[in-house]
């Protein structure tokens, strides 16, 4: 009961999320809206029921199955792929590598600049 | 096929939604059984080779993907409450959050800023069209996220959710080694890169890692979704301005 329980909060977050951004024309998926409404909602009350836990680990610990029928669309798009190839794989590899050395060198720096006093200030915080 | 009977239940089984649901997980049963074989060997991705297994499969038995995609949506669409649920690890980080938001904050922006306008600099520079262009911006988000947004700046919310995963499995399988490479060994530094630029397939990698990349990786993937949301379709209004195609 449990799993059902988390698993009917977060579609009713994803619900209202989709609801909200359609009715508000917001520009970010309801999915998203959901995410964000349902963290506000746990920071308010303080903890994460099991319920919502259990049903968020089972289907986050899964991720990345969750992707196979979208990755299996690849044969839907075979023709556009090989007709642009060297501009899809190229950006793609490039862009994947770059922006992953960038983010990381940029935490690297940024972490040494600003969080170490404040890490060692408030070190044993759970 | 010269037994009527099996063809016949072949065009039931093929137009049903429980044949695309079943080969779905047993596919990906099998991908990750084989991952585990490895030694968790990045290469051996189950994305990869459940992917692979399952192409084979529908172009060897001539079904089309619409028909597979029948019983692929109930996986599929997994991914709208599994991006909701995102909500849970961010908030049990929250402490250690709070303490690097001032670093989380400037990495996320600037990553996410440079996967889209890489994606779509290097398209456009490599003579991609402007719906490839538009279709690779959302890349390193997750894939609804990715789609809803591709649809928004006119790319192809389908060609998008394929690059998505090609994206995720690319940071997934390069990950650990470009770290070693640049010499960033501080699994926070790791997770946030990996989350920011491969989403949930390069979040499911770190956690194989550590727990703490892992838990960081899951919390950039879920700010970049929300950053990528934000930001790109602005993003792409100002890349129009500046450099028209």
């Amino acid at each position: 009961m449990q799993f059902l329980n988390g698993i009917t909060l977060l579609l009713v977050y994803q619900l209202v999320g989709e609801i909200t951004v359609r009715f508000l024309g917001l520009p970010i998926p309801g999915p998203v809206l959901g995410m964000v409404m349902l963290f506000v909602t746990l920071m308010i009350r303080g903890k994460a029921p099991d319920s919502v836990d259990q049903a968020s680990t089972a289907l986050l610990s899964h991720l990345s199955l969750l992707f196979v029928p979208a990755g299996v669309g690849m044969m839907a798009h075979f023709g556009r792929i090989a007709d642009e190839w060297v501009p899809i794989t190229l950006a793609l590899l490039l862009s994947t590598v770059i922006t992953m050395v960038a983010t990381a060198l940029i935490m690297q720096v940024t972490t040494r600049w600003f969080a170490k006093p404040l890490a060692e200030k408030e070190g044993g915080d759970e | 096929m010269n037994e009527p009977g099996l063809k016949d239940i072949w065009v039931y089984l093929s137009t049903s939604p429980l044949l695309g649901l079943t080969i779905t997980l047993v596919a990906y049963g099998l991908a990750y059984r084989l991952y585990l074989k490895t030694n968790s060997n990045p290469l051996a991705n189950p994305v990869v080779t459940s992917v692979a297994m399952l192409i084979i499969l529908l172009l060897a038995t001539g079904t089309s993907y619409s028909d597979y995609f029948e019983g692929g949506q109930f996986v599929h669409f997994l991914l709208g409450p599994a991006t909701v649920a995102l909500a849970v690890p961010l908030y049990q980080q929250f402490s250690r959050l709070r303490q690097l938001w001032l670093p989380v904050t400037i990495s996320l922006f600037c990553g996410v800023v440079i996967a889209a306008g890489s994606s779509i600099g290097l398209a456009r520079l490599l003579g991609g069209s402007p719906e490839i262009q538009m279709s690779l911006a959302p890349k390193s988000a997750t894939a609804p996220v990715a789609m809803g947004i591709s649809e928004k700046i006119g790319g192809l919310p389908s060609l998008t959710a394929v690059l998505v995963v090609i994206t995720g499995i690319t940071g997934a399988v390069l990950g650990t080694k470009l770290f070693e490479w640049i010499r960033v060994r501080d699994d926070t530094a790791r997770g946030i890169a990996m989350g920011v630029a491969a989403h949930g397939i390069g979040t499911a990698r770190a956690f194989q890692v550590s727990s703490q990349m892992g838990a960081f990786s899951g919390l950039a993937m879920a700010l970049s979704a929300f950053a990528t949301a934000l930001l790109v379709p602005w993003l792409v209004d100002l890349l129009e301005a500046w450099l028209p195609v």
